[in-house]
Order: C-alpha cells, then sequence, then structure tokens
C-alpha cells in the first residue's frame, strides 16, 4: 500500500469540507472495498476520512416512505422488519450479498459506489482504462466472462456488480446527498454514468459529495416485489445476472412495474422496455417469457460473457414468474 | 502511474501518517502505534503478537481472520487499526476461560478441522452465528458460514460441532455473553 494519511470526522459538513479540498482525499466508510483496493494497489489515495463518527446509521420510518442512514450496515437493513416486510426486493438483496461478516461492515452508502470486479481492473499488472485512463481495455477481446452485455462503450465493457443499487431502483429509491454547494437529492437510478470514453468516471457525484440517506417512498411498498440473482455458487458471490422486479396488481392485471437487471450492465440497469410491455396486461406464464425476451434488447457479448443474454432473459422471467405467483414447474 | 499520484505534490491538508492508538483486546488495553495503513489483522498478529487471529486471503474472502468486534463478527482484513479504537475486541485466545468454550470444545469432540489453519475464524464466526440466533437449520447453519472457507472439506463436521454447542447447554444468546464474561474474569485475574 502507498502510504496514505487518515482523519476521522463527526458529522457530514466536516466530511464534505475535508474531502472538497483536492483530490485523492477519499472517504472510508465499512472499509470493505477500499481496504482490497488498497491491498491490490488499485487505489492511492493521499488520504482517507472516516465517516464511521457521522451517524446516519439507522432506518427511520415515516408515513411517506423509509429513511436508510447511508452508515447503516447491510445486515441490519437487511434485518429490519419494515424493509423485510414492505420491500422485500430490497431485503432479498441485502441477505445474501457478500458474507455475513462482511455484511456487518459494509454500509449501504458505499455499497453503492463499490468498484466494478472487471479482473483487469483489480490487477495493475495489465493495463485497463478505468484504472489509468488511455492505457486500453484488455477485456473487450480478453477474459470478459463477468463483464457487461448493456452498456459497453470501445473503453469500456465492466459490469457493476452491487446487488442493492440494482433493487432500490425497482423501489424508486432516491439518494440524499450533501455535497460544498449544499443538499440535493440524486435518484439511485441516475447514480452510475456510462462509460463513454471517461469509465474512470463512475457516478454523477462531485468531489466532496457524501451520501447521507437512501429514501424509498412508501408507494414502492404497495407492490409485489423480489429479487433474484444467479452466480457461480449457491452463496458469497457476485451476480453473473440478476432481476429486481416490483409490480404492482388489481387482479392479475399489472398497472405499474418497475424491472431492473443486475451484473449485466455496466451500471444497474432499468429494463423500460420489459416494464412497457407489461404495464396493462395480465401477468400469465406467456406474458413472464415474452417479456423475459426484451431483457436483453441491445445486449451485445463479447465472447466469454455471451452466456449472460440468455441467462438474463431467464433470470428476468424467473422474477416475474415469482412476483406473479406462477410456479415455474407448471406446464404452459 | 495512478492519476492521485500527481495530486500528491500540491496536497493541501495536513497528513497524519502515524497514529498512537488504543486497542483493547480481550479485555485488555494496549497503547500501541501504528502507521495508518496498518489492518487490524496485522496490528493483532504482528504487534500484538495474537497469532492465533489467520491470515488467508487478505481480502475478505476467506474468512481466517475473523474477530468479533462489538459484539458482531467481522473480517479483521478489511479495516484499520486506526479505525478500531475504543471497541471491544474479542480474539481466538480470549474465548478459553480456563475450559475452552464451548464452540472450541465441540469443534474437537466433533474433529471439525484437518490442517486447523481456518479453525480460529471458524470458532469466532460460529460464535457471531450463534449469538445471531441463525441456526434453526443445517441449511441455515451453512448459509450463514459461507463466509469461512475450509479448503480440507470439514463443513460437514463444522455443522455438527456448530449444532452440538447449542444442544450442549449452549443458549445462542448467552455465547456472547459467556465469552465476554470469560475476558472480565481473565482481566481480572491478571490484575
Ligand atoms: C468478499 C466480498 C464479497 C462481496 N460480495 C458482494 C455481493 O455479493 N453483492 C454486493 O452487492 N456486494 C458485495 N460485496 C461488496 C460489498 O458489499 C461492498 O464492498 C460494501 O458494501 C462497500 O461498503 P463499505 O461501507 O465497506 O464501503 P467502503 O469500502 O468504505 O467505500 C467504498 C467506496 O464508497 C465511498 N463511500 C463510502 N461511503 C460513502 C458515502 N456515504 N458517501 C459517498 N461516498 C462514500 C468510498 O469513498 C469508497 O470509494 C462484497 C465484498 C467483499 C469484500
Ligand atoms: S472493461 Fe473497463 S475495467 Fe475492465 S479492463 Fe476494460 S477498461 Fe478496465
Ligand atoms: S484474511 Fe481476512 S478474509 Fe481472508
Amino acid at each position: 500500500m502507498v502510504p496514505f494519511s487518515y482523519t476521522s470526522v463527526a458529522d457530514p459538513q466536516a466530511a464534505v469540507r475535508r474531502t472538497s479540498e483536492g483530490h485523492g482525499v477519499e472517504f472510508i466508510a465499512g472499509g470493505t472495498d477500499m481496504l482490497q483496493l488498497l491491498q491490490e494497489g488499485v487505489r492511492a489515495p493521499l488520504e482517507l476520512v472516516d465517516i464511521n463518527g457521522i451517524g446516519f446509521d439507522d432506518v427511520s420510518v415515516a408515513v411517506d416512505g423509509v429513511r436508510i442512514g447511508a452508515m447503516a450496515r447491510l445486515a441490519d437493513v437487511a434485518d429490519h422488519p419494515v424493509i423485510r416486510e414492505r420491500f422485500p426486493v430490497v431485503a432479498e438483496a441485502l441477505h445474501e450479498s457478500a458474507s455475513p461478516q462482511v455484511r456487518n461492515m459494509a454500509t449501504v452508502g458505499g455499497n453503492l459506489l463499490q468498484r466494478t470486479r472487471c479482473l483487469y481492473f483489480r490487477d495493475v499488472a495489465t493495463p485497463c482504462n478505468k484504472r489509468v485512463p488511455g492505457s486500453g481495455c484488455p477485456a473487450i477481446e480478453g477474459q470478459n466472462r463477468i463483464n457487461a452485455v448493456l452498456g459497453g462503450s470501445p473503453d469500456c465493457i465492466a459490469a457493476y456488480p452491487g446487488d442493492l443499487a440494482v433493487a432500490l431502483i425497482a423501489a424508486d429509491a432516491e439518494l440524499m446527498v450533501v455535497g460544498p454547494k449544499g443538499e440535493r437529492t440524486v435518484l439511485v437510478e441516475k447514480l452510475h454514468r456510462q462509460p463513454g470514453s471517461t469509465p474512470h468516471v463512475e457516478a454523477v457525484l462531485e468531489p466532496g459529495d457524501l451520501i447521507t440517506a437512501i429514501w424509498i417512498p412508501i408507494a414502492a411498498g404497495g407492490r409485489l416485489s423480489h429479487y433474484l440473482r444467479v452466480r457461480d455458487r449457491a452463496t458469497f458471490e457476485w451476480a453473473l445476472a440478476s432481476a429486481a422486479v416490483s409490480l404492482g396488481f388489481e387482479g392479475t392485471r399489472v398497472l405499474e412495474a418497475r424491472v431492473a437487471a443486475g451484473g449485466v450492465g455496466t451500471t444497474p440497469w432499468r429494463l423500460r422496455a420489459v416494464e412497457e410491455l407489461l404495464v396493462g396486461r395480465d401477468l400469465d406464464r406467456a406474458l413472464a417469457h415474452e417479456a423475459g425476451e426484451r431483457a436483453a434488447d441491445g445486449a451485445r457479448g463479447y465472447g466469454g460473457n455471451d452466456f449472460k443474454i440468455p441467462l438474463l432473459k431467464k433470470t428476468v422471467t424467473r422474477a416475474l414468474m415469482r412476483v406473479g405467483g406462477i410456479s415455474p414447474g407448471e406446464p404452459a | 502511474m495512478l492519476e492521485v499520484d500527481k495530486d500528491r505534490a500540491r496536497h493541501a491538508v495536513q497528513p497524519q501518517h502515524a497514529f498512537l492508538v488504543t486497542l483493547k483486546v480481550n479485555g485488555e488495553e494496549h497503547r500501541l502505534n501504528v502507521d495508518a495503513r496498518t489492518t487490524l489483522l496485522d496490528a493483532l498478529r504482528d504487534r500484538l503478537h495474537l497469532t492465533g487471529t489467520k491470515k488467508g486471503c487478505g481480502l475478505g474472502q476467506c474468512g481466517a481472520c475473523t474477530i468479533i468486534v462489538d459484539g458482531r463478527r467481522v473480517v479483521s482484513c478489511l479495516t484499520l487499526a486506526v479505525m478500531n479504537q475504543g471497541k471491544e475486541i474479542t480474539t481466538i485466545e480470549g474465548l478459553a476461560n480456563g475450559a475452552l468454550h464451548p464452540v472450541q470444545q465441540a469443534f474437537i469432540e466433533h474433529d471439525a478441522f484437518q490442517c486447523g489453519y481456518c479453525t480460529p475464524g471458524q470458532i469466532m464466526s460460529a460464535v457471531g452465528l450463534i449469538q445471531e440466533g441463525r441456526t434453526r437449520s443445517d441449511d441455515e447453519i451453512r448459509e450463514n458460514m459461507s463466509g469461512n472457507l475450509c479448503r480440507c472439506g470439514a463443513y460437514t463436521n463444522i455443522v455438527d460441532a456448530i449444532k452440538d454447542a447449542i444442544a450442549h447447554g449452549l443458549d445462542p444468546r448467552e455465547a456472547m455473553t459467556q465469552a465476554v464474561e470469560a475476558i472480565a474474569q481473565d482481566a481480572g485475574r491478571e490484575a
């Protein structure tokens, strides 16, 4: 590890002040992604600003929604009775993410900003445009089994690996952000940027911007929802493909639909074509299949990750069936 | 060269790299000088010579370094020593109180290891698991021990050992209390 200095702060304003002073001053929360990247030499901050003392670590329930403090740990949010009951898509996304130990440490704010698992990004012996702008992208013609099939550019095809952000999109969540210019809100759906020609810029946050909370409006709690992920081993692994589905029904007719996918896009990926197809129709097995077929609209494989295209379609179909109470085993 | 290296020269804030920290480990306070980069795992092993906590991957992926901090199981390789001041840290060395802790005893009786390298992490994780109460079925135990890898494949016996520790009078809610009391008694004896 390259030497860095360390300070801890007791309130959001101090955190913002310290990190807006210049490049290379970074927040550390649970530390679980930061320490991995420091150990591997992928990141070399000048200073880490420890934000564990700022509070914002609880879940509070209001009449119009739920506020999850950015410092809340994954384990606590996954176990929160209101999250489990009203927003199962969020609880399920967290429940089997990482390991019990990591879930006790990792914060929800840090989770949204975790960096890609692209093999080249995490290996400093290789070039990578995201890590060293302009050095090239070996993944496009190399080992790209875990990389993205949606949203890639000629400069980067790294998949966004996290689960929580995908579920939050299906729950219409937004973020409370405090920065040098004051407070604002950012839809989770708008947090991450496509790689384009600047894959090293991943989020719409500026230096000094601190996420203080996640807000989930209660409307999302009135829908039925589910998070389904498919991965290389049963647990303790990032998703190869995942689907977050949140549907409002009248009988079997879909009134409102939110569908997002993880593990397949350069950002958490909202599937608007799937949503549009569902609204106003009766959800049955045939519709679940028809909608799943649209999940990979615009997708492109790079060899090693071609399998993700059919996998994504099936994952979305399966998640829709689950929310619609349609058993996957019965004949059509 | 990383982008940030260019900014090193014109870094404005007053940097502090070395820290005198107080770590409370197994009931005892230790004051030591650490670099900001020192992980809690390295501080425990290399500075306090508590080598029961093992280093496997250093990346949070194997669980060998599992300890309990403020009542929760964590991996000590993914946190900095300087971030853990004033917290109650329990390592495998702090578990036994004259007699072995029930989970330690059960691991021996069930032969829940071969080479033994992952064992301190497995045991600390199991103590955390039992306290969380996520032990209602074999599947639940397996899922919630998934953060601890065992290359010898002693998994079956690990699940048996955990169930036995619970069955033999180790009330889940008491597991942590017992560990904490053991530490307090040890600290008392030494004082
Ligand atoms: C072994 C392992 C397995 C994992 N498996 C999964 C998985 O299956 N699914 C999944 O989704 N994730 C998984 N993860 C990722 C893990 O969930 C994230 O590392 C974790 O949530 C990051 O949170 P943190 O608090 O530790 O962040 P840190 O490491 O402290 O910070 C991460 C980044 O976020 C920034 N940051 C942190 N908090 C804020 C804030 N409030 N405002 C602005 N910026 C902030 C930091 O500056 C840093 O850039 C896994 C991690 C490990 C180590
Ligand atoms: S896909 Fe992106 S992160 Fe991976 S090597 Fe290419 S530029 Fe780097
Ligand atoms: S050494 Fe910490 S999890 Fe492997």
